[in-house]
């Protein structure tokens, strides 16, 4: 089930799809978010709880019409530039949002998980997001007569997730801050997961995630494919380039520069070019796995 | 004549982690609430239980986050849970008795934005986004804000109002069915503020030493009102100030 990156994304990803890339602050599928830049896909609708530098970078490529987030910013260094362009300038086009809160956000992709049509939650009312949101509604409790808010499941036609690591015949293994990756990637039509490294048997790890096969239709091996995130138990969060970044997206010009670089570098050396650190491998992307190869999605909906 | 020995930004982070008890279930933003609440821990409040919205419940991290995600947090914590988890079971459910949350804007009824400056479909600025903070300021048993007081960020009506403090006032929480008491206690670099317990408006309760309240009002949109019971807040502990320091790295 091991597939190179390029071939996954280019088979699983087409322009105009929905496609969320989760991880929350940990395990972010940078890489990934690299090869779909590479590959010039358009029209894309990105959805992602916390869009943070590879969102940007992929808004600043041209890839996105339309955002799905609850919140887009540098985590714990500030502004997106290049969402903030897109959104008050337009730049490199206009960039349709869709506000939720966390909360809203999450419940969204349990509902997806579920086969349920929408979700519940408390909150939202009184705030402005209601209004400036037609996917966030009340419902009343058939019980109590409660109101409370509705939101509309959210099912990407791929989610993209990187985790640590997979075993040959495609289960994958995830722990740390587990995020909403288990339920984006359930939500989905189609799951690529790249992770750190293709291993014969997963040993029990406290805290562990795991996504059986069965749901999974492409595993890439990508070391290092989160940085300048992180992958907890194999490198660390490489706080300089985030702060690095704001320098990057800050200016058109910059911005444009680093892109030029991006697609001109084979998809395998993606994960070293943020990282400008010690932590992150350039390790090529094509899989070190027995069963390279083959292409064949295995998943649902297959 | 005394000599200031300390920063605005400062005293503002000391008094915001005093407002914090021994023993709370704090739902700590980034930025000063987490170096606030952190400051608590290692001060007066041992067992201050934080939470951060990436999972991680009881975090105890030896340095400050830079982000509400480093693994420093999953490292310490006493549990790690998926989003929708703590979101629902922790935060939905009424478990946590105080969110810690900054802003980009307040209004005099502790209203919050953190989404728009200006127009929402024609924005000045484009800021982060909701986040956690709407639910957080809704379920959360109390709310403290911490956050730097200029007539830009206080301003009579926010122009996004992305979490809600007190609405337009008494009885709005009640009549939205939020459940918690919403902000309690507003902490700037200038003084504290809190609403008043009738109407609810924000009310000047504490200036911070060498702090005349006028510049309070000259930093504030609207026409603030200045509590009768109006304190000076207690200067910092050298041992207050150790901590904090170790923490920010300044020296």
């Amino acid at each position: 089930m091991a597939v190179p990156l390029d071939e996954a994304v280019r088979q699983l990803i087409h322009d105009g799809n929905t496609v969320a890339l989760e991880g929350f602050t940990h395990l972010i599928p940078v890489a990934a978010g690299h090869e779909i830049i590479r590959q010039g896909l358009r029209d894309l609708t990105l959805v992602r709880m916390t869009p943070d530098i590879v969102y940007d970078q992929l808004i600043g490529a041209g890839c996105a019409r339309r955002l799905v987030f609850s919140w887009g910013g540098n985590p714990g260094v500030g502004s997106l530039h290049r969402f903030r362009d897109a959104v008050t300038a337009s730049w490199p086009g206009p960039l349709e949002i869709e506000e939720h809160s966390h909360a809203g956000m999450a419940n969204r992709y349990v509902a997806g998980a579920s086969g349920l049509p929408f979700a519940v939650l408390r909150g939202y009312s009184g705030t402005d997001l209601v209004e400036h949101n037609p996917n966030i509604k009340t419902v009343s409790c058939p019980f109590t007569g409660q109101e409370l808010a509705a939101v509309p499941a959210l099912n990407p036609d791929v989610t993209v997730i990187h985790a640590q690591r997979a075993d040959t015949a495609g289960n994958v293994q995830l722990w740390g801050i587990v995020g909403i990756q288990k339920e984006a990637a359930l939500a989905a039509d189609r799951v690529l997961v790249t992770v750190e490294e293709v291993v014969d048997a997963l040993d029990p790890v406290p805290g562990q995630v795991i996504l059986p096969s069965r749901v999974v239709d492409a595993v890439s091996v990508v070391p290092g494919g989160a940085a300048p995130s992180y992958a907890h138990g194999y490198y660390e969060r490489d706080n300089a380039a985030y702060k690095a970044w704001d320098t990057i997206g800050r200016d058109r010009e910059a911005f444009t520069a680093w892109l030029a670089e991006l697609t001109a570098t084979a998809s395998g050396a993606t994960a070293a070019l943020l990282s400008g650190a010690t932590s992150a491998t350039s390790t090529p992307t094509a899989s070190a796995a027995p069963d390279a190869g083959d292409p064949e999605p295995a998943g649902r909906g297959a | 004549m005394t000599t200031v020995t300390w920063t605005s930004d400062e005293i503002m982070t000391v008094t915001a982690a005093r407002s914090l008890r021994d023993g709370m279930a704090c739902f700590v933003g980034i930025g000063l609430p987490s170096t606030a609440a952190n400051v608590a821990s290692r001060t007066h409040a041992p067992d201050l239980w934080m939470i951060y919205e990436s999972g991680t419940l009881g975090a105890a991290p030896d340095h400050l986050p830079l982000s509400i995600g480093d693994g420093i947090l999953a490292d310490t914590a006493d549990a790690v849970v998926s989003v929708p988890e703590v979101f629902n079971y922790w935060l939905q459910a009424g478990r946590i008795d105080v969110g810690f949350l900054g802003a980009a804007q307040i209004d005099r009824y502790a209203n919050i934005n953190t989404t728009v400056i200006g127009d929402y479909d024609d924005p000045e600025v484009r800021l982060p986004g909701a986040g956690g903070a709407p639910e957080i300021a809704a379920s959360c048993r109390e709310v403290v804000v911490i956050m730097r007081h200029s007539r830009r960020a206080f301003v009579d009506k926010v122009d996004f109002v992305t979490s809600v403090g007190h609405g337009s006032g008494s009885g709005d929480r009640e009549r939205l069915g939020l459940t918690g008491s919403g902000p309690v206690r507003v902490i700037t670099d200038l003084g504290v503020l809190e609403p008043d317990p009738r109407s609810r408006e924000l009310t000047l309760v504490g200036v911070h030493p060498g702090v005349e309240v006028a510049a309070v009002r000259e930093a504030t949109g609207w026409d603030l009102r200045i509590s009768d019971g109006l304190v000076r807040t207690p200067d910092p502990t050298g041992a207050e100030l150790s901590v904090l320091r170790s923490l920010t790295g300044a020296a």
